[in-house]
């Protein structure tokens, strides 16, 4: 037995975690593009702004999709309400925008228990419509909202935007404009919830109930036999999901800054973009949006001026990496290659390792019914 | 009497469309016991495990394990409870390691916490002689190693009762041995199993009470060879040899 164990253990080598590096290079990389503004100009940093955000989306969508099995079509809904409590946040609170994200992102994720109660009672692909249609029943809300447009929507008053916090300062600092000194904030906002994202993403998948969602991505069946509330882990997820979608569509809407019921809830731009981006980057895989945000983006700028056929392009891209690569291209390279960037997996604590037969059965029947 | 009963099953029905695959099944399980339940393939075996750890809803009948009516436990809480099994059909989570699946039923089976739920991770990939591929992912893992990894996960779970769905199917005869001689001292140390097997020479190296079943129905019970001497079980099981 332990003879057949090494020869597979020597062709099947555990996979490598470079964490050493990694992290250190991470924070490297937050490093660098929190100090972006010092040298570049508002060009990049809008075009940053959009990757951002749309990996910020990924990520949680990817939480939701490849972890906790919920293939949500809807979470274009939480992108809206957040957007919708930005402004309404604004124009009758009078808060300052940064705080509204914070509300916005509440709001989502306490919106979306009641909707949770609702669709987590259907399975499979009717769990799926059930997401949009819900994502449905809050756009027709907010257009019923007369005071922020109702159908029409509305513009941010410049007084709400005028309360966002740093842009004094760093208009002193930096010598730029007004303009440019928002752009930085909204900027550096972006960078803050992406990071928030990313970093919440990875300290839930190493914590005690990611591994209960690392269970349930693998076997359902299988981890609730082994005493995982999966419907609890997969709600969870669903609250988390929302209130991340929610705070990131309240930043969107606020650099956009006008909403309506159209936009703030559209498939297109909060979905279904958002999907191609987890599906082309890596399915189930912490590092799968991050890389599929930035490919998405340099796809976007190099091949958007041909219009149609860069749909269609993107549309056959998004077919031949399920078809050849189901866990996109960071899980082939995964497999490739061993890789393993944001490292999650536990190592057994080497010097807990007890005498052979330490389990007596005292032990076991210790145990309260 | 009723003290020693760990597991009752009471009048217990399930149909799938119109092919019943348990018909009013009525069994006790006893602490302490090893049982073996046996039966051709579609008689019903692992239906009767899958309602007993939760995974199929009767359509009938009853459940109590521990003077505790289950029937309508999800199967989590029945894990929590002492119920542990392994899959016929292994089923690891195959991007976690060998230590991180163990880990799962430590953590969610046991309700351990921090270093106590890792050395019961540890305790059970020992007891099972896995303690050397804890490191591995657990999708590379071969035959035997993947149902050695279903018995040390149901092991974390400090279970009070062990099903074993054909654990022994598929291996060599050194590697079933070796098996047996496992679940033997699982078994001398105190715990609860009832293993449904179709390698009949494992089984009865363990137990020592049988249960047949035939479509859906339980058709003999008792020590085992009285019931594998029984006209009826020779019929079901003509061609099967009693070594």
């Amino acid at each position: 037995m332990s003879a057949g164990a090494r020869t597979t253990a020597a062709t099947a080598a555990p996979a490598r975690s470079p964490l050493r590096l990694s992290v250190p290079l991470t924070v490297l990389a937050f490093l660098v593009l929190t100090l972006l503004p010092l040298w570049t100009e508002r060009r990049v940093l809008n075009d940053l702004f959009g990757v951002l955000t749309l990996f910020a989306l990924a990520q949680y969508w990817n939480l939701l999709a490849g972890y906790a099995g919920l293939v949500s079509i809807g979470q274009h809904a939480y992108v809206g309400i957040g957007a919708y409590v930005l402004f309404a946040a604004g124009i009758f609170l009078g808060l300052d925008p940064l705080t509204g994200i914070l509300l916005a992102g509440i709001a989502a994720a306490a919106l979306s228990v009641p909707a949770g109660l609702f669709i987590f009672r259907l399975g499979g692909a009717y769990f799926a419509v059930a997401t949009w249609v819900a994502a449905e029943i809050f756009r027709l809300l907010a257009a019923r909202i007369t005071p922020l447009g109702g159908g029409a929507g509305t513009s941010l008053p410049p007084s709400v935007m005028e309360l966002l916090p740093g842009v004094v300062e760093i208009r002193h600092l930096f010598g730029v404009p007004t303009g440019a000194a928002r752009d930085i904030v909204l900027y550096w906002t972006a960078l803050a919830l992406a990071a928030f994202a990313l970093w919440m993403s990875w300290a839930l998948l190493r914590s005690r109930p990611g591994l209960a969602l690392a269970a349930v991505r693998d076997d359902e069946r299988a981890a609730a036999g082994l005493g995982v509330d999966v419907r609890a882990v997969k709600f969870l997820v669903h609250v988390f999901a929302a209130f991340g979608a929610g705070a990131t569509g309240a930043l969107i809407f606020l650099d956009i800054g006008r909403i309506s019921p159209a936009a703030a809830f559209s498939v297109l731009d909060w979905t279904a973009y958002v999907i191609f981006v987890v599906v082309l980057g890596g399915f189930g895989r912490l590092e799968g949006p991050l890389l599929g945000a930035v490919l998405f983006f340099v796809l976007e700028k190099a091949f958007a001026d041909y219009g149609s056929w860069y749909l269609m392009a993107l549309g056959l891209l998004g077919v031949l990496v399920m078809l050849f690569a189901p866990h996109g291209l960071w899980g082939w390279l995964e497999r490739r290659f061993a890789l393993e960037w944001f490292a999650t997996r536990r190592v057994p604590p080497a010097s807990a390792v007890p005498p052979y037969d330490s389990r007596s059965s005292t032990q076991r029947e210790g145990r309260s019914p | 009497m009723s003290e020693q009963v760990l597991l009752r099953v009471e009048g217990l029905s399930k149909s799938f469309g119109s092919v019943p695959a348990a018909r009013s099944v009525d069994l006790a399980v006893h602490r302490g016991e090893a049982l073996g339940i046996i039966g051709p393939n579609g008689a019903g075996k692992s239906t009767l495990f899958g309602l007993i750890a939760g995974d199929v809803r009767p359509d009938a009948g009853r459940i109590v394990f521990d003077g505790r009516d289950i029937t309508r436990d999800p199967p989590h809480r029945r894990c929590r409870a002492g119920i542990a099994r392994s899959w016929q059909i292994p089923r690891p989570f195959v991007h976690l390691s060998v230590y991180e699946n163990v880990l799962v039923g430590a953590y969610f089976g046991a309700g351990l916490r921090g270093r106590e739920a890792e050395r019961a991770a540890l305790a059970a990939l020992a007891d099972t002689g896995m303690d050397r591929l804890a490191d591995r992912p657990a999708g590379s893992l071969t035959i035997l190693q993947r149902k050695r990894l279903e018995l040390a996960r149901a092991l974390a779970t400090r279970p009070r009762l062990l099903l074993l769905d054909e654990i022994a199917g598929g291996l060599t005869e050194a590697e079933c041995v070796e098996l047996v001689e496992l679940i033997r001292g699982l078994h001398a140390q105190g715990l609860t199993v009832v293993w449904v097997e179709h390698v009949v020479h494992a089984l009865l190296a363990v137990v020592q009470r049988l249960v047949v079943l035939d479509f859906g129905e339980l058709i003999a019970e008792g020590e085992p060879a009285p019931v594998m001497a029984d006209p009826r079980v020779q019929e079901v099981y003509l061609g099967i040899h009693l070594e």
